[in-house]
């Protein structure tokens, strides 16, 4: 397949997950759509490490070009695991002061 | 790589000391003794005397300036715990955990200032901000403190996710994750993508957008009022000082070869950006009553004079965002310490300060005409290189453009000067908490280093030479 079609894909996976953050008022949902995001580049950069894989292949077999696109996929992961742990937390944090999780709440300091 | 693993290696110690000392000044003690093993460590590098070497693969370049940076945080975040480490032990229950989230954060500072690959780019920003957001939310009772770290968390990550996208089209385009200008016309041999040139730049605009969300520029720097002012007042100084710096730091490291693939669009979105964020960061500072929003605010403008050396981009630059390093992250510090003693955060909190501690009000008015750019203090010399820079790199619009700067230069003394006159000429009982010693001490070492800077600016710049 044309690494076209993936770049579509993954761009409208990642449009869905901008939209998502933009318009949805609950705090989880919105880290869903970030999630999104981040899964979407995921794709990409996997996509992006084959078609470079391909074209320095065809030259020389024992070419390992593109490694370094799926090695980049791992350390995505791993942030966004950390990155969850802790956003999970503060929305429980927030939850335990307000009971809700309703990001319309964020407009105190806008005073 | 001295910095780096001291930096993560002392935080796990801080977060164990947690669990063995019960007293809370052992606990500030040790985070002063940690920092100073830091700064050591560090030194040790810069001269070439001991180092701790890893093979990074060409992913990690350790350069002078980099060297030099690590000092200059590392010695920054020294002066904010010795003046500021009693109020941190203050915020939550587990103050030994604030230490530790300060050590990885100075972790993810020397990471952002040897980047040679934007995989070590985005782990080191990422080390910097996740201890972040849990720092902004540290006062767990506190609803803003709440809100303000889940707004942060949330901005930031989407900015990540941006920077993340930004990242994975530059390297659909080049085919590598390095940080050097690449030639686009044979970077992919076989033209499987010809879109290449064209991806590149859209990659580049988002990591752009997302470098401009981390150091609150103009378009992006509506989350910076609001979590500034919801978070504890003691990590406010920290965030926006050396967290900033770092940040512009990587800004630029980045954008210093890759903007040439930029074309003439660059020169272009700086002026733009640069505008537009010395004109929020400005006006809407004018208008604030609470002195911790106005510094917020302040805090955007002058991320607009340090975007400067981002248009510039030579030498002169360089040594112009480590003397604003210097100038705003020292007078910043200060002011915020003063601010974390007083009683009401608003301008008329302030009155009268000078009859009930006139040391505090003469340092502060010291931080305050540093901020404004007043000569003699270390904020000129810092605006100063930065204007210079401008000048010397050329194009249609410098001129303009520093004149722009001066006049919001001068916009900035109004809302500076405010709180001076509060201190001075307004009658008033200005309320303070408990002031030691220790702490007037501090103040005037602050204060020193900002008027020696000011008088001579090559007095700090010359160990970067050396």
């Amino acid at each position: 397949m044309p690494i076209q079609y993936y770049i579509y894909l993954a761009l409208a996976l990642f449009s869905i997950g901008v939209i998502g953050v933009l318009v949805r008022k609950n705090a989880i949902i919105v880290f869903m759509c970030i999630e999104l995001m981040l899964n979407a580049v995921n794709l990409l950069l996997v996509a992006f490490s084959k078609m470079h894989h391909g074209v320095a292949f065809a030259i020389d077999k024992a070419s390992t070009v593109g490694i370094d696109g799926q090695l980049f996929v791992f350390f995505i992961m791993v942030v966004a695991a950390a990155e969850v742990s802790v956003g999970l937390a503060i929305i429980v944090m927030m939850y335990r002061n307000t009971h809700s999780v309703d990001v319309n709440f964020l407009n105190r300091l806008k005073n | 790589m001295n910095a780096i693993i001291l930096s993560a290696l002392l935080g796990v110690v801080m977060m164990f000391s947690g669990i063995v000392l019960k007293s809370k000044p052992a606990i500030v003690s040790t985070a002063l003794a940690s920092l100073v093993l830091l700064l050591i460590g560090n030194l040790l590098e810069t001269y070439g005397i001991f180092s701790i070497r890893v093979n990074t693969h060409d992913m990690l370049d350790f350069t002078k300036f980099g060297y030099f940076f690590n000092t200059l945080a590392i010695a920054a975040t020294l002066l904010y715990v010795i003046l500021s480490g009693k109020d941190v032990i203050k915020v939550g229950n587990y103050p030994a955990d604030c230490f530790a989230l300060i050590f990885f954060v100075l972790c993810g500072v020397s990471i952002l200032s040897s980047f040679n690959n934007l995989l070590m780019m985005f782990i080191g920003i990422e080390i910097m901000s996740i201890p972040l957001y849990i720092l902004t939310g540290a006062d767990k009772k506190n609803l803003k403190s709440n809100e303000a770290s889940l707004k942060y968390f949330l901005m930031g990550a989407f900015s990540t996710g941006l920077m993340l996208m930004g990242i994975a089209l530059i390297y659909g385009a080049s085919g590598s994750f390095g940080i050097e200008a690449v030639k686009l016309a044979n970077a992919v041999p076989g033209g499987a993508l010809p879109q290449a040139p064209i991806l590149d730049v859209i990659g580049l605009m988002f990591v752009f957008a997302s470098l401009l969300f981390k150091v609150s520029a103009a378009p992006f720097h509506f989350w910076t009022p609001d979590v500034y002012d919801g978070a504890p007042s003691v990590f406010t100084s920290f965030m926006s000082t050396i967290v900033k710096a770092a940040a512009f730091v990587a800004f630029i490291h980045l954008f210093e070869n890759k903007a040439t693939e930029m074309g003439n669009i660059w020169k272009m979105l700086m002026v733009l950006t640069i505008i537009a964020t010395l004109l929020v960061g400005n006006i809407t500072a004018v208008f604030q009553q609470s002195v911790k929003r106005m510094l917020a605010y302040s805090s955007i403008a002058q991320a607009g004079f340090m975007l400067f050396a981002l248009y510039s981009r030579n030498d002169m630059a360089k040594e112009g965002i480590l003397l604003y390093t210097v100038a705003y992250s020292v007078a910043t510090v200060g002011i915020f310490a003063i601010l974390i003693k007083m009683k009401d955060y608003t301008f008329d909190g302030y009155n009268g300060l000078a009859k009930t501690q006139p040391l505090l009000a003469a340092c502060n008015t010291v931080f305050l005409l540093s901020l404004a750019g007043i000569p003699l203090t270390a904020g000129f010399f810092a605006k100063y290189w930065m204007l210079a820079s401008v000048v010397k790199a050329g194009g249609a619009f410098a001129i303009w453009l520093v004149i722009i700067a001066v006049l919001f230069a001068a916009v900035s003394v109004y809302y500076y000067f405010r709180v001076i006159q509060s201190m001075y000429f307004k009658e008033g009982n200005a309320e303070t908490t408990e002031i030691s010693q220790g702490f007037k001490i501090g103040l005037l070492v602050m204060a020193a280093i900002i008027l020696y800077v000011g008088i001579n600016p090559d007095g700090l710049l010359q160990w970067f030479y050396l």
